[in-house]
């Protein structure tokens, strides 16, 4: 806080203004400092027409706010927190009451007074609604905690070894994170009705001292300036998570990815993607310097630097993929004339680089020639992107991919995708994985809350839309949202099922369709869901809705502007001709908006 | 105490008998569950939502819901079921459901593992023999129990008969049923929907009724709220001894909440039966506690009323007079194996069938055996009450060929089992069962093996003790009336009672709280040597743990959890 104006840089005021804010500023309390910053904000959003950016809906209060957390299996702490929400609105206090399974544990930091309730299960384990919040703050992921008061009521049975386990290991791990500890811990047996109440007693009595009036100021977070993270100067963003949401019983192997973004100064939109800088896979490293017969310590040149040739087939080269310049190079390397017939054919040419990796090329038509000389030929390992699957403002310091991790068999063996297996498979919590954002600016919500959005988007081209639902939920936006999802299999591929139905039972989204093309025996996908709501969703357009397609551009994205245009046709009465002009003035317009790879 | 109603009589009253919105909840494609209330309400229809709970907490991380499916209950009146109707549970089983039969403490058929798109199909296709699943659970009279042994064929048949009498008579009116799983092809023609012995709210809870015929007590009629014990005088029914007020479920930690065995209330004829039985449903229809469900059973009215209340109530909504209970006496309550010859020169034979799941493992090809025997079947399988088989009701070449079969398909194991199997049952409980707390059916059956071996060195190989294990204190597979019954109580720890009447005629009493394997063996491994030597002539294990004082008698529900040395 103590840098001087002149010494901050890519700053939107000129010297003389920055000069006379530093003088309005100086010596004012961090509190004023904070109420400041709330009243210039307001000021702006006024001259703008615009809401001012508060904490986001939902936490407006939660400086002043009671929230109660509870865990519960069978009901008895749940009932308890019902009744201690109760009795606090009664009191005046505002209160918020959820379920550990429905609280985003990352908005702890957020809060100023929290209060459990949890039971203990299995043995010593946490209730089910409890396990998920647990795991995180125990972890290493829990920020600290110091701005936070809490106090914990315990549910237990002293007939099991590990009485109120998991909620003596709450009071304890928060006690650590920094929050005080308002009351200490009350553990309760069997008979828990006279020690709830007490407890409940004591703690209205306590409250006044952490959440009385004048602690009212909005917390607004300190504006950070932009840190330039390019392909150049990637982040080196730490693993938080890497969790497998496909079912057991699924045919493809979906991650969702959470990594931080803390200290790195990176935002980014919705419908912004994040580009990762990856690893080749060491098994096929190793695959293929063993059939090329090389030494992967011999050094190498890679574009004027050296290193071992290892190094350079798993940092610095596209080994997973083939392209023309490597497939020519290596019809002249091998002179091999069945390669260079292929080439010669544009439509196998064509086959040959969309699934054939270089290992196969090399295995199938093989030359003898030096490491140099291959090196030479490779093409240089880019970066891949990935649809940025959360809103910045609903998760502070993150960013979540869904990532679809490709394997496959061919040539007789296994293979695998550069960077979906190495975020999937070779990365775990802790570790970190270098990235940057990649904007794409014609892939933004409306810029009127107002607007509705239709989601169209099968398999991991969901993943913006649970951007696009979070980013309107913290926006408070007026509009509707409808998202049309599909996959194979209701069981195993549901990508983010109990976010959608935590979304729309709590209406921040207003209707989601679903198209499993595996589960019965004539297959449906996203486009005849379009085409059966042919009648709606022609009204949400004609309603100025936004539309917007994610995912497969081989196959889906075509079959829905297909479908699209059925429903323009049929709705409007006109000729496939006019529809299709129709669709393309909503391009134009930036009402339809396509982010497919 | 709040006196609000409970939370299910709200859903009910509003369910418009029983509808509630199961249409929209089957049509909804984001969930595979239904809705909350819902879930109260196809319980009524026999269709209970469970989850796999191997799967859960893999599943809440992969942010997918709980891999939903449904267990449905079929009722089985009696447990007599034609080769037809097994061949069809069998279909359905192996087409939408987990592959497997479970046959239940009730008689009943379970099958596990239907997802909610096929829902729809498989209770149609349950229906096609006449085997219905309305009923099977819900506020209301479930599968009505009869005795699966068969000295007396004729007494025998017409105890079955009224068994199937009463099941009619209590079944409820509703046709939501049709309406909902039949596509609306009313079979009672569209009359207005009438309760009328329900009325509109159903009972305050389930309600279970059996029918028994001495001296095996194979049914646990004292487990009923409602039983009828035949009296038979010179070879011919005079009438049932009516007993109320038995219950097995009970909650860890809640002393107000205790199994219970029933009372006998008084002797009625055979033509009184269904007189009797309404009136003693219709009483706890309105004096059940509804505000309550760990209250609301009948063994709770009648212990707060008193039996002589109730017997009045009976009385004066009959116009039955009860005359003094006649006299019986029961010697076991397992079933009898192997081959009978009744007295009308018909075979059965009662096959053992572990903790009753119908499956092929291995060798032992159980379904695929029942499968063919069905095909060929001249007579008819009985459910019994301890989860087993009878094929029954079969000529002496009938016997033959089925005995051939019997061996043919490896299913025959009665004979490899100790008596101490033979005498076991085990409830659901993990992966399906929401309640459990602890495993029980995939687990007996190792346990077993060590309790065997215990049995052996204290040179008790050959003889009979009951045993039950059940997941949580529900009581599913009537624990409380075992000589050894274990109750879930966390992962891999188990509450023992010891000192049940192998009749099922006493409670059990806890004997070690919250034990593992290691300390259930080592409760046990003691009390079989001292039993081993110690016994009396031809004295069961229960009563010689409380003949020598090892637990108390526990002589009431009331008394279930006192204090050792209380009464
Ligand atoms: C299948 C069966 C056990 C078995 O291994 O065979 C069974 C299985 C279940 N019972 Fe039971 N009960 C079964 C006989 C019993 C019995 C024995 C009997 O009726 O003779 C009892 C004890 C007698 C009694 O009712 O008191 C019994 C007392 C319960 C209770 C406790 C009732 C109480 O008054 O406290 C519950 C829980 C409840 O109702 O709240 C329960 C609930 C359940 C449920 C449906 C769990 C649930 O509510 O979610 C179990 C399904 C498990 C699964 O995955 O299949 N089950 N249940 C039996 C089916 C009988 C039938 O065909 O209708
Ligand atoms: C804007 C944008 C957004 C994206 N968003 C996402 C997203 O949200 N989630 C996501 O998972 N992906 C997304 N992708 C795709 C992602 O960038 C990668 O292309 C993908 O993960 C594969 O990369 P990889 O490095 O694992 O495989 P690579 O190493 O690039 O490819 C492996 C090679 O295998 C071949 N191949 C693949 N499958 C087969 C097969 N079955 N048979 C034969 N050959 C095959 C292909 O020729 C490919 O060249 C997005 C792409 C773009 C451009
Ligand atoms: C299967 C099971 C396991 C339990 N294990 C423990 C335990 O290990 N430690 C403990 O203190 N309490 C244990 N309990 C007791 C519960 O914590 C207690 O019943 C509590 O009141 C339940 O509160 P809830 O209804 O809010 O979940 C267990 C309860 C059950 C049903
Ligand atoms: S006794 Fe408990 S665990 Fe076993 S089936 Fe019944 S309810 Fe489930």
């Amino acid at each position: 806080m103590s840098a001087s104006p002149e010494s901050i840089p890519a700053y939107p005021l000129d010297d003389e203004q920055a000069l006379r804010l530093h003088d309005a500023l100086a010596g004012l309390t961090p509190g004023q400092l904070q109420w400041v910053s709330g009243y210039a904000a307001g000021v702006a959003a006024a001259n703008a027409g615009i809401d001012a950016p508060v904490a986001p809906a939902g936490h407006a209060d939660s400086a002043e706010a009671l929230t109660i957390l509870y865990g519960s299996q069978t009901g008895n702490g749940e009932q308890i927190a019902n009744q201690l929400a109760a009795a606090a609105g009664d009191k005046g206090f505002a209160v918020t009451l959820k379920s550990l399974a429905d609280y985003k544990p990352a908005n702890l930091k957020r809060e100023s007074m929290v209060t459990f309730v949890v039971s203990t299960h299995g043995e010593g384990d946490p209730p089910d609604d409890a396990e998920l919040f647990r795991e995180f703050l125990l972890s290493t992921k829990a920020p600290r905690l110091e701005s936070l008061n809490f106090s914990v009521l315990a549910l237990g049975d002293t007939s099991y070894l590990n009485f109120c386990q998991t909620g003596r290991e709450f009071d304890a791990r928060l006690a650590e994170l920094g929050a005080k500890r308002l009351l200490p811990i009350v553990e309760c047996d069997v008979d828990y009705e006279d020690a709830a109440n007490a407890w409940a007693g004591s703690l209205l009595d306590a409250l006044p001292a952490v959440i009385g009036a004048g602690n009212a100021a909005p917390k607004l977070r300190a504006v950070e300036l932009p840190a330039k993270h390019d392909k150049n100067r990637p982040f080196a963003a730490e693993v938080l998570t890497n969790q497998k949401i496909t079912g057991g019983a699924s045919t493809k192997d979906v991650r969702h990815i959470e990594l931080s973004l803390e200290g790195s100064g990176l935002r980014y939109e919705p419908g912004d993607a994040l580009a990762v800088l990856v690893e080749n896979p060491p098994a096929l490293v190793a695959q293929l310097i063993d059939a090329l017969g090389f030494d992967g310590a011999s050094n190498v040149d890679v574009r004027g630097s050296s290193r071992s040739l290892r190094d350079a087939l798993s940092l610095d080269l596209e080994i997973t993929s083939t392209n023309l310049g490597f497939l020519q190079a290596w019809g002249a390397i091998s002179g091999d004339e069945r390669l260079q017939a292929l080439l010669d054919d544009r439509q196998e040419l064509r086959r040959l680089i969309d699934t054939w990796q270089v290992i196969d090329v090399v295995r199938e038509f093989p030359a003898d020639t030096d490491a140099q000389t291959f090196v030479n030929a490779l093409r240089k390992l880019t970066p891949r992107s990935y649809s940025i699957a959360s809103s910045l403002a609903a998760n502070p310091d993150e960013v979540h991919l869904t990532v679809a991790a490709v394997r496959y068999e061919a040539f007789g063996s296994e293979h695998w995708g550069a960077a979906s297996t190495h975020l999937a498979d070779r990365l775990e919590a802790g570790d970190s994985v270098k990235v940057y954002v990649e904007p794409n600016t014609r892939f933004r919500l409306p810029a009127n809350d107002a607007t509705d959005v239709i989601m169209v988007g099968p398999g991991t081209g969901v993943a913006p839309f649970r951007a696009f639902v979070e980013e309107r939920a913290e926006r408070g936006a007026a509009g509707r949202n409808w998202l049309i999802f599909g996959d194979r299999n209701f069981s195993s591929d549901f990508l983010y099922q109990l976010e959608w139905q935590r979304h729309l039972k709590e209406g921040r989204l207003d209707r989601l369709d679903v198209a499993f093309s595996r589960d019965q025996a004539r297959k449906v996908y996203v486009q005849d869901r379009i085409r059966e709501s042919a009648h709606e969703l022609f009204e949400w357009l004609d309603n100025g809705a936004h539309l917007y397609v994610c995912g497969d551009a081989q196959h889906m994205a075509g079959d829905v502007d297909a479908a699209l245009i059925d429903v323009i046709s049929s709705q409007r009465n006109v000729g496939r001709d006019s529809a299709e002009a129709q669709l393309k003035e909503l391009r134009r317009a930036g009402r339809y908006q396509r982010d497919v790879y | 105490m709040s006196t609000a109603l409970s939370d299910v009589e709200r859903i009910k009253a509003a369910s418009r008998h029983l509808r509630g919105t199961l249409v929209e909840s089957l049509r909804n494609p984001i969930t595979g569950a239904l809705a909350d209330d819902d879930t109260q309400l196809s319980k009524f229809h026999g269709i209970y939502q469970q989850d796999d709970r191997d799967l859960r907490s893999e599943r809440t991380r992969q942010k997918l819901e709980p891999a939903y499916s449904f267990m449905i209950r079929a009722r089985v009146p009696g447990g007599i079921c034609t080769p037809a109707q097994w061949l069809n549970m069998d279909d359905v089983a192996t087409r939408h459901a987990n592959g497997t039969i479970r046959l239940t403490t009730r008689q009943a058929f379970q099958l596990h593992g239907v997802v909610k798109t096929r829902l729809k199909q498989t209770i149609q296709e349950i229906n096609r023999q006449m085997t219905d699943t309305l009923a099977a659970c819900g506020d209301v009279n479930r599968n009505v129990m009869a005795p699966t042994h068969y000295d007396l064929s004729h007494v025998h048949r017409q105890v079955a008969e009224e068994a199937r009498r009463l099941s009619a008579h209590l079944t409820p009116a509703t046709s939501a049923y049709h309406e909902i799983w039949l596509d609306g092809e009313k079979l009672d023609d569209g009359e207005a929907d009438v309760e009328p012995i329900y009325g509109d709210t159903y009972l305050p809870r389930k309600f279970k009724s059996a029918f028994v015929v001495p001296p095996q007590n194979d049914v646990d009629v004292f487990a009923q709220d409602l039983g009828f014990i035949a009296i038979v005088e010179d070879n011919e029914l005079a009438g049932y001894n009516v007993t109320v007020g038995g219950g097995m479920g009970m909650s860890h930690g809640e002393t107000a909440t205790y199994p219970r065995l029933a009372d006998v209330l008084g002797f009625c004829r055979p033509d009184d039966v269904l007189r009797v039985a309404e009136a003693v449903v219709t009483t706890q229809r309105d004096f059940g506690d509804r505000t309550n469900r760990k209250h609301a059973r009948l063994k709770y009215t009648i212990d707060d009323r008193g039996v002589d209340w109730f017997r009045d109530q009976v009385v004066e909504r009959s116009g039955v007079t009860l005359e003094a209970p006649r006299s019986f006496a029961f010697v076991g309550n397992g079933d009898v194996y192997g081959w009978q010859r009744d007295d009308a020169g018909r075979w059965h034979y009662t096959l053992f069938i572990q903790n009753g799941r119908v499956a092929d493992t291995g060798e032992r090809r159980l379904m695929t055996g029942l499968r063919e025997i069905a095909k060929v079947l001249h007579g008819e399988f009985r459910l019994t009450p301890n989860q087993n088989l009878s094929i029954s009701n079969l000529s002496d070449d009938s016997k033959a060929l089925v005995d051939g079969m019997l061996g043919e398909f490896g299913i025959d194991n009665t004979s490899q089992a100790t008596p101490l199997r033979l005498h076991s049952m085990a409830c659901v409980a993990f992966p399906t069962c929401g309640l459990a707390m602890a495993e029980s059916e995939r687990y007996l059956p190792s346990l077993i093996d060590r309790l065997d071996a215990a049995m052996a060195d204290a040179g008790l190989a050959g003889d009979a003790i009951t045993i039950r294990m059940t997941g949580c204190p529900n009581g599913c597979a009537r624990p409380y009336i075992a000589e050894i019954g274990l109750v879930g109580k966390g992962p891999g720890r188990y509450n023992l009672y010891l000192g049940a009447g192998f009749a099922g005629q006493r409670l059990g009493c806890l004997y070690r709280e919250n034990a593992n394997e290691e300390e259930i063996v080592a409760a046990l491994s003691p009390l079989f040597s001292s039993y081993s030597v110690g016994r009396d002539v031809n004295e069961h294990f229960g009563d010689f743990l409380v003949r020598t004082g090892v637990v108390r008698e526990v002589t009431a529900g009331r008394t279930f959890h006192a204090a050792a040395g209380d009464r």
